[in-house]
């Protein structure tokens, strides 16, 4: 944390000592006569916006609501900082009311029958309750809105409502449930906005949960990736997003060139890294992927090429932002309908779809000698293991 | 039209609602939230003065607040006469048998009310208690104006009960049904006409008042 006490400004945060982290190991099951459902995710956010993804079902709401205290972990130990909110083992579980947790509820759940002050004031008492009330209205320009009912107002002033009446409180960890998900563009980009201006003088953890790609790349500064209840992967957006992993066997089924690699170098700066194929020289530049917690490179990896993503040359090509060009020999032409399945060895054996213009056109037949064109971002890769381990 | 036996039945059905309110919150607020598995046989007990015969349960309220019932000889020994036959006794039959008619309305609009709202609540720091009466209360008030108007209508209107409990004394516990039989077998048509004509009207506003509010379209909150 010294990295962090010189690169931050002291003045627009709370002192170091403050700076309170969001420690999550929790483990719950669900059991019902439609699925058996085991949460078992550990974490730690950092004061800043950590985006929560995953396809629904994945458990990130339960996982909120074991934070927020809605929802009670079977095992675990959840904390912010040295406020312990539950601990499975010592028997604390830390009261809703107590935990002091603002969450944004992806319906919003404000008050129908309250104006948007009466809304935002809800969880303050005595005489701070007009005062901070006008202050966070004031800051997040709906002072125009203070005596109109929910019903009355837009979508994107419910949202900000429900996000002021969420932050005035002073929560000393924000949850936020696909909040923005039903907003037009210029609206999400002023609210997340008006949260990290009001992050700037808080500095708490924030988890934004979302189910959208878009999303993870307009707010990120860390991600967690939540897969069946397990979280798969964390890193920056782009280490992340770019590449899907730990792929089931049916999604590995949808690449026709499915290869076992070795990471050999981290491109940090680049966001690329270099895998070498098992069993070969061939080197390919794939998208920079963190596996687990440990070090990338050394990581065993399975890469994934689309048979469609892979362009064939009969000359050597120049002047191309595909970085993986690899030179090799047709093995054999096959007609399937009307796509051409070429096997083409450049080192390992590759699957390539053409048309049957381009194999016409460009003479393709066995023995022919080729390039291999494949960029960064068609090669998706995945967990894989150690070849001594496999099976 | 006896007028004395109007105001008394006004004043045990006022009576009565108002103490049905109180005691009927508590009672429907459990019922919706609580996830006891015997919760079921404490529903049936309070719905049971729907289906019983009034004269079944006038008799059992009778029979509990005789001389030789422990509530009975509480009460004797408080005040030095029995609850029978007197005001209060009519009170408290009154009150078991429309208690259904408060709490179920209540505990139908509690319910009602989106448990998103209470988890909202509770974690802007609320405690049950002001969940309750700044959320859950304010939201369910066509539920408690149905109940409210129901226990009282329903009072105004009772016959079996009062009869077995209180009797049929004037200015104490002759109420406008049992005026309205009196009258009927004296053939005194003209008068058991004008109560009962006064009695039809003061249940059809009734009505009016718990279907109005009910409305789907009137949100009273605006």
């Amino acid at each position: 944390m010294v990295e962090l006490e010189t690169a931050v400004g002291t003045e627009t945060r709370r002192h170091r000592e403050d700076l309170e982290m969001l420690d999550i190991r929790v483990a719950k099951r669900f059991s019902n006569a439609e699925r058996d459902f085991l949460l078992r995710a550990e974490c730690v956010c950092e004061p800043g916006i950590t985006i929560l993804f995953g396809a629904s079902g994945a458990g990130k709401t339960t996982l909120l609501d074991c934070v927020a205290g809605l929802a009670t972990p079977d095992a675990g130990r959840i904390a912010v900082g040295e406020r312990i909110f539950f601990d499975g083992e010592r028997g604390v579980n830390c009261a809703v009311q107590r935990r002091g947790v603002g969450y944004v509820f992806q319906d919003l759940a404000l008050f129908p029958h309250l104006s948007a002050a009466e809304n935002i004031g809800y969880g303050l008492g005595g005489q701070e309750r007009k005062k901070r009330t006008d202050a966070i209205l004031e800051s997040f320009g709906i002072t125009h809105l203070r005596a109109r009912k929910p019903r009355e107002i837009s979508g994107g002033e419910r949202q900000r409502v429900a996000l002021a009446r969420a932050l005035v409180i002073d929560p000393c960890v924000l949850l936020l449930d696909e909040p923005l998900a039903a907003l037009d563009a210029p609206t999400k980009s002023k609210m997340i906005d008006d949260l990290r201006a009001w992050n700037q003088a808080h500095g708490i953890p924030i988890i934004y949960v979302t189910h959208s790609r878009e999303e993870v790349f307009a707010l990120g500064e860390r991600v967690l990736v939540l897969e069946e209840g397990k979280i798969v992967a964390q890193g920056t957006p782009h280490e992340v997003m770019t590449a899907p992993r730990q792929e089931s066997v049916a999604r590995l089924a949808g690449f026709e060139n499915v290869l076992d690699a070795l990471v050999v170098a981290v491109l940090e700066y680049r966001g690329t890294m270099r895998c070498r194929i098992a069993g070969s020289k061939v080197e390919l530049e794939t998208p920079l992927v963190r596996v687990g917690p440990g070090p990338v490179s050394s990581a065993f990896l399975r890469v994934g090429i689309g048979a469609g993503d892979i362009l064939l040359a009969t000359i050597q090509p120049q002047g191309l932002s595909a970085r993986n060009v690899l030179p090799g020999r047709v093995l054999s032409l096959e007609q399937r309908d009307m796509i051409v399945v070429a096997r083409v060895d450049c080192g390992v054996e590759m699957t390539v779809h053409l048309t049957l213009a381009a194999r016409d056109v460009l003479e393709v037949q066995p023995g022919k000698e080729v390039w291999l064109v494949v960029k960064t971002h068609s090669c998706h890769v995945m967990a894989g293991d150690a070849p001594d381990e496999k099976g | 039209m006896d007028w004395q036996a109007f105001w008394l039945t006004i004043r045990l059905a006022v009576v009565v609602a108002a103490i049905l309110t109180v005691v009927g919150l508590p009672i429907a607020y459990w019922l919706t939230y609580s996830r006891w598995r015997g919760k079921f046989l404490v529903e049936a007990v309070v719905a049971l003065p729907i289906v019983l015969p009034p004269t079944v349960l006038g008799f059992y309220v009778l029979v509990a607040l005789g001389s030789r019932s422990p509530l009975g000889r509480w009460w004797q020994a408080m005040t030095g006469h029995t609850l029978a036959f007197t005001f209060a006794g009519l009170v408290i039959g009154s009150i078991v048998y429309s208690l259904p008619f408060a709490v179920q309305p209540f505990a139908a609009a509690f319910a009602a009310v989106d448990a998103r709202l209470l988890t909202a609540s509770a974690t802007l720091g609320a405690s049950r208690l002001r969940t309750f009466l700044r959320v859950v209360l304010p939201l369910s008030v066509p539920g408690l104006v149905t109940g409210i108007v129901l226990s009282f209508a329903h009072t105004m209107g009772e016959f079996g009960v009062v009869l077995m409990v209180g009797g049929n004394i004037p200015g104490v516990t002759r109420t406008v049904s049992i005026d309205i039989y009196d009258r009927t077998q004296a053939l005194d048509f003209m008068a058991a006409n004008q109560t009962a004509l006064v009695l039809l009207g003061i249940s059809f506003v009734a009505m009016c008042l718990v279907y109005g509010v009910n409305r789907k379209v009137w949100v009273w909150w605006n």
